[in-house]
């Protein structure tokens, strides 16, 4: 196992009151493997990969609780000396909007040949070889010629890829790719996404992939983890999922997608609103949504259940919602 | 062509802007063409899909259409009559007669006004619609009709959610009970669990109020759900148009064909045997449009031709003949071919 979390708990203190962003959350990934987390906004999958990478502004947020156990060593008890070699050298980070990411007065040769002269001590000179190899496995058309030039001589696609680029310099064995191709048209999207997907198996390592898009997590992921109100409330092989949810949520967020093959009749919608986080519904907390809540749901957080061994579900009817999608 | 009667068409419709170089003598040295001869007609009662990637030029016909934009030339025939010509009070007649919900429902409505006062401002502009006594009354029907309580109609937008937000967006836009709507990707900043509300809103309203639709988005999926007819715009120009199964079933532009397969579908099995095209490059500056086709810079079947002359959006020559198929729609290509690229369960 690459990186297991442990009921993660994560606050942020604001003036109207504590915010409980991240509220236990579970997963694992393992070498190789893609997790998908899925979630809207405010389901704190975000949060959960900042925490993991030690970059959530604290103060306002806080962690709670909960270890991330990182090849063996739990991550939150290092000193941030220790934490930073972790950071960058075994685990990267790609974020969603490249632009901001990247520093507009430096060169794209220098921001990433700065992660070679600083983690190893590379001379500037062979940083910048390495720099135009890395961009020319992301497959940057004349590397060598752009490898001087400012982000913004770059297109969105482009500025994407060379944050991969980055994110993959010293070959860590986790990568948290957050959103990666939101901010991307269709046809560069897959153009990144394939790119991702191919560097990954060629390096084995592990992928979390966060999204709100169901089609990027049928194309990539091995297994999903869906996020609700800070706590995950299904995780199972991405096969099983998407023909047989063992959750409301995930089950209301299949069928309320349009689809490209058909022409749909009404669009079935979940109703309401996600929960502010200040104030979680007690129970479940997407009872006031669910339309199959009963008492119980109201009033009884619901565990992890065990669906098979390899499909977790956080719903008292996990079994009814199961049979319901056959 | 639309199945009912248009009630809006344009024809040859273009936006430069133009590129100028020099301080006190501004000398024009290029121009970015946003839109570079758009044509389609809209019927009544109709749903009018348009989708493209970033820099397509597909919100600039929207505020063309809302007038907005002035256009660089070309016509936006509303019953008939040439909106683009008019002004003063003609103009204004027609403007009540087509209005915008727009993308981004946090920027769109003032924050210092109440929800009453954003859903009633088109009352003050358009006096003779409701008499002053009525407006309220008017502005809480209308809340009603978008699903929203009316009584948050003293509330200010940062009350509210996104999706009721997008909510008040579109009661805004029904107040002067228009005929056409023009939306500008009124869900893509939505959550998916609320698009779907939104989305069926929009239905449940085009029955009830007998609306026409253009709406503008990047998805692929929600256009088709809601549209009758499609069109694909790249770089400026509509490259194919027809109904939504004509485009999605048996697309013959390349672009399209393209488009289509990279839309990441949500079903794993699909993974296995999908045969995806994916483009090379970026789309290319819409100050620098190439020769030719505009899409032979990114296109796999670009020959010599492509490069020389201008595809018309028409029934490709190669597939008029034999008998009438699907695949008999306009498409600007001079090698179109039917491909099926879209997975089937």
């Amino acid at each position: 196992m690459l990186l297991e979390v442990r009921d993660l708990q994560v606050e942020f203190r604001t003036r109207e009151g504590v915010a409980k962003a991240v509220n236990g959350v579970n997963y694992t990934v393992d070498e190789g493997e893609t997790l998908a987390v899925l979630g809207e906004s405010g389901s704190g999958k975000s949060v959960t990969a900042q925490a993991i990478m030690g970059i959530l502004d604290m103060p306002p947020g806080k962690i709670a609780g909960g270890e991330i156990v990182f090849q063996g060593k739990d991550l939150l008890k290092l000193k941030e000396e220790e934490r930073r070699k972790v950071r960058g050298a075994k685990m990267a980070m790609i974020f969603q909007d490249a632009l901001s990411s990247l520093n507009p007065v430096l060169s794209v040769g220098a921001q990433i040949g700065e992660l070679f002269t600083v983690h190893q001590g590379m001379s500037r000179k062979d940083a910048r070889t390495k720099a135009v190899e890395l961009m020319d496995r992301v497959r940057i058309p004349a590397a060598q010629e752009r490898v001087g030039q400012y982000p913004h001589q770059f297109s969105g696609g482009m500025r994407q890829r060379i944050m991969i680029a980055m994110a993959l310099a010293l070959e860590p064995d986790l990568i948290i790719a957050d959103e990666p191709t939101t901010a991307l048209d269709v046809t560069v999207q897959a153009q990144v996404m394939d790119l991702l997907a191919e560097l990954q198996r060629e390096l084995g390592m592990g992928l979390i992939l966060i999204t709100h898009d169901l089609g990027v997590v049928a194309d990539v992921a091995d297994r999903i983890a869906v996020m609700y109100a800070g706590r995950i409330v299904e995780t199972a092989p991405v096969h099983e999922i998407y023909k047989r949810p063992a959750h409301p949520y995930t089950k209301g967020l299949l069928e309320s997608i349009p689809r490209l093959d058909q022409k749909g009749q009404e669009l079935y919608a979940i109703k309401g609103l996600p929960p502010n986080l200040m104030h979680i519904p007690p129970g479940c907390a997407f009872n006031p949504r669910c339309p199959m809540a009963q008492d119980v749901c109201r009033t009884d957080v619901p565990p992890l259940y065990e669906v098979s061994p390899t499909r977790r579900s956080a719903c008292h009817f996990w079994k009814e919602t199961l049979d319901a999608g056959q | 062509m639309p199945a009912s009667e248009p009630i809006l068409e344009v024809s040859g419709l273009v936006k430069h802007y133009p590129l100028t170089q020099g301080i006190l003598f501004k000398k024009q040295v290029g121009a970015v063409k946003a839109v570079d001869g758009v044509d389609f007609a809209l019927g009544q009662g109709e749903t009018l899909g348009i989708v493209g990637e970033s820099g397509c030029g597909k919100s600039t016909v929207a505020k063309m259409l809302v007038n907005l934009e002035r256009p660089t030339a070309g016509q936006i025939k509303y019953k008939g009559e040439d909106v683009t010509k008019l002004s003063g009070r003609a103009l204004k007649a027609v403007r009540r007669n087509i209005q915008m919900v727009f993308q981004d429902p946090y920027t769109s409505l003032n924050p210092r006004m109440t929800v009453g006062d954003i859903i009633g401002e088109p009352y003050e502009i358009h006096p003779e619609v409701a008499p002053k006594g009525d407006r309220r009354r008017r502005v809480q029907d209308l809340l009603d009709v978008v699903g929203l309580n009316p009584e948050y109609i003293n509330r200010y937008p940062h009350q509210f959610s996104g999706g009721q937000r997008q909510r008040i967006g579109i009661a805004r836009g029904l107040a002067l009970r228009p005929e056409i709507i023009v939306a500008d990707e009124p869900v893509s900043a939505l959550d998916v669990s609320v698009q779907a509300q939104v989305v069926n809103l929009l239905d449940s309203l085009q029955n009830e109020f007998d609306l026409s639709y253009v709406f503008i988005a990047h998805d692929l999926s929600i256009v088709r759900h809601i549209s009758d007819r499609v069109g694909v715009m790249y770089l400026g120009r509509i490259v194919e148009i027809g109904t939504d199964e004509e485009i999605y079933e048996h697309p013959t532009h390349p672009y399209t064909q393209a488009l289509l397969s990279a839309v990441p579908v949500p079903d794993p099995e699909a993974r296995e045997h999908r045969e995806r095209i994916i483009l090379s490059g970026d789309v290319p500056s819409p100050a620098n449009i190439p020769s030719g086709c505009r899409f032979r810079t990114r296109c796999w079947k670009a020959q010599e031709r492509c490069a020389l002359e201008v595809p018309e959006l028409a029934v490709p020559a190669v597939l008029r003949i034999g008998e009438k198929t699907p695949a008999q729609h306009d498409s600007a290509c001079f090698f179109a071919e039917e491909k099926h690229v879209v997975p089937t369960e």
